[in-house]
């Protein structure tokens, strides 16, 4: 039985690697569509380590996104360049990279700025955690608009107008590809270290604060710690993908592609809350349905596309809070082999 | 930085008394939205996130009817309530059908459940907002005379002292409402404890109905007065959303007179913000301001081992 069901873990991981990498290879068109769709099935596994699994329903992880967007723009050009002159001199001369170079201050860039969001994650919350409930909800809401209007304030980031990342030194198709595959390492990580968190003392841990945070910080659970560590790591991998995608998008400006609170902020909530909270699997469903639906109402309904997402949102939140993996275990208990959502 | 405080002390200090003036013309729309809040948040333990975008939409249904009525002949000072009133009537009316849709349904759930409905309902309202009058700012000229005081240094446009005596008669109102119709009875007796009200026969959900439609009224009236002495766009509600929860965690629930009193204090540091540090951090003082009041408010319930629920 054990074995049969590790059996058909390993299936459905090889089946799901065969299909993303064959995706792109049937349907070059598509690949930047592909990618997106890892980097929300990335935003939507992590924020269910907060929202799901540790009961912190966070507006505001979409923080880390556009600071590891900026972190690795600053670490990329200014190992060649002075920032400040190059946002500033923007068009009038064109900095070259070489392929070296490139390369080299993106490997660099997606670290650090993965380590910087982490730091950053630590730091908030020492005085975040302190809130609970909705009032944690509205603080993070207001880390990230207050990041978008800030960030836009600072010149030497290039202020409101952003700034035009380096050039990719390949052709354009080997390019959508070199970032495709990017977004799905990076993804693919995610969900595995969440994995291994959530069948580890960690996981147990952050559930009981979920429970019951009172009761677990009385058993002995340094909570404030576990919740900072879940915040890192969820920080983590969203700057490493927010410098990933900033160099796929190419150019990066506060309001609409660092800090989008009112996009992709809100989409990861409402991705893991359509798969289904505080599972493993419900978040990437989510993620994949979600971004499916998005795409079809954007090509069907052209000019209607936001209301009819607007739409679906308050459906999805206000009829359908279990999510689909919650209906699965509910509609079918005993065929449900994943672990019960959160009651 | 200095220059800007050196010219604000030094140099020209009636400049003072404009931004003390413009602090509380804005400060009064910000004390009403944040007063709507205060209500739904106490009564019926709902954080509506939409509350700017019911501002925002109270403003577009002014600037729709304000050019047909212009056009009519009649004087503006007949026009200005005309349209306040008009507007009141239709928010409450699509108050009550948002609280049929959406928020029946989310009024028993955990609180985050009806921030994010409510968040979803901004952004549709955004987005039909966005396509029916398009991403323009927008404002409603009234054509009323500007009023100078100290040698021209300070103008006082006679529009934003009517908003702010409507602002006031509007409060009040509400007050008188809450405090001696049996209505406002019914709504304070909910809001202490919803199962002893329905035990008396009180018809709770008329009356949480009632209150989130007045709050939609309320946020359109103060909606009318931004499109008359600000500008609307779109997009612009998320910004009286977070000020009115900036407005709200600083004052208090259940705390009026300390939600008008944050609500002028609002916009006097956002004036001073805006001249002291730039333009460019003025949209950021209400968010920030907000996180501020939050830390500040768990620090000191830190102290004695509690946090903010």
């Amino acid at each position: 039985m054990l074995r049969d069901k590790k059996a058909k873990t390993i299936m459905l991981y090889l089946s799901i690697l065969i299909v993303a990498v064959a995706g792109p290879l049937i349907l070059p068109q598509y690949t930047q569509q592909m990618a997106v769709l890892w980097v929300m099935v990335l935003m939507a596994s992590t924020w269910d380590l907060l929202g799901g699994q540790m009961g912190y329903n966070s507006l505001g992880n979409i923080t880390f996104f556009g600071a590891g967007m900026y972190v690795s723009a600053i670490v990329q050009i200014s190992m060649f360049y002075d920032v400040g002159d190059y946002t500033s001199a923007f068009g009038a001369i064109k900095p070259v990279f070489t392929a070296q170079q490139y390369y080299m201050g993106l490997y660099l860039g997606i670290i650090v700025a993965g380590f910087a969001s982490a730091v950053l994650a630590l730091l908030f919350g020492t005085f975040m955690f302190g809130l609970r409930g909705p009032y944690f909800a509205i603080g993070t809401l207001g880390i990230a608009v207050a990041a978008g209007q800030l960030t836009g304030t600072i010149d030497y980031i290039g202020g409101g107008s952003g700034i035009s990342m380096p050039f990719f030194p390949g052709a354009i198709a080997i390019r959508s590809l070199f970032f495709y595959g990017f977004c799905f390492v990076i993804a693919a990580s995610a969900h595995f270290v969440l994995r291994g968190l959530y069948a580890s003392q960690f996981g147990l841990a952050i559930n009981a604060i979920r429970d019951d945070e009172d009761k677990a910080e009385a058993m002995g659970i340094p909570t404030l710690l576990y919740k900072q560590i879940g915040w890192a790591i969820t920080a983590f991998f969203m700057g490493c993908i927010g410098a990933v995608f900033g160099n796929m998008v190419g150019f990066i400006e506060p309001v609409e592609v660092a800090f989008p609170t009112a996009t992709f902020g809100i989409f990861m909530v409402a991705m893991a809350l359509l798969g289904g909270k505080g599972t493993l699997w419900g978040p990437v469903i989510g993620a994949v349905l979600f971004h499916v639906v998005k795409e079809l109402t954007w090509t069907l309904l052209l000019g209607w596309q936001w209301v009819a997402l607007g739409l679906i949102l308050i459906v999805n939140i206000v009829y359908f809070q279990e999510g689909l993996l919650g209906w699965f275990a509910r509609k079918y208990p005993d065929k449900s082999c994943e672990e019960k959502p959160h009651e | 930085m200095i220059d800007n405080l050196k010219l604000l002390f030094v140099f020209a200090p009636t400049i003072n008394v404009q931004l003390i003036l413009d602090g509380i013309f804005i400060g009064a729309v910000f004390a009403l939205s944040a007063y709507g809040l205060a209500l739904v948040w106490g009564v019926m333990n709902v954080k509506n996130l939409a509350q700017g975008d019911f501002v925002i939409l109270g403003g577009y249904i002014a600037f729709a009817m304000f050019p047909p009525l212009h056009h009519s002949g009649l004087s503006t000072w007949v026009i200005i309530p005309i349209i306040i009133m008009v507007t009141m009537a239709v928010m409450f009316v699509l108050g009550a059908i948002a609280y049929r849709l959406i928020i029946k349904r989310v009024i028993h759930q955990d609180m985050f459940t009806s921030l994010l409905a409510t968040f979803g309902l901004s952004l549709l309202m955004q987005q039909v907002m966005n396509l029916i009058f398009g991403p323009e700012v927008q404002v409603i000229d009234a054509e009323l005379p500007v009023l100078t005081a100290f040698d021209g240094f300070v103008t006082i446009p006679v529009i934003k002292v009517v908003s702010l005596v409507m602002a006031l008669v509007l409060a009040i109102g509400v007050v008188v409402l809450m405090k001696t119709s049996r209505t406002g009875q019914a709504i304070r007796a909910t809001a202490q404890n919803a199962r002893a009200a329905r035990v008396l026969g009180i018809d709770t959900d008329r009356i949480y109905s009632f209150t989130f439609s007045l709050n939609a009224a309320i946020c359109g009236a103060a909606g009318v007065l931004v499109a008359m002495i600000w500008v609307i766009q779109p997009f612009y509600g998320i910004t009286y959303s977070v000020r009115s929860f900036a407005i709200v965690t600083a004052a208090g629930l259940g705390n009026f007179p300390a939600v008008i009193g944050s609500g002028f204090g609002l916009g006097l540091i956002e004036q001073y913000t805006g001249i002291i540090l730039g333009a460019e951090y003025q949209g950021a003082a209400a968010v920030v301001m907000l996180l501020l009041v939050l830390i500040w408010r768990q620090f000191k319930l830190r102290r004695n081992r509690q946090v903010m629920r």
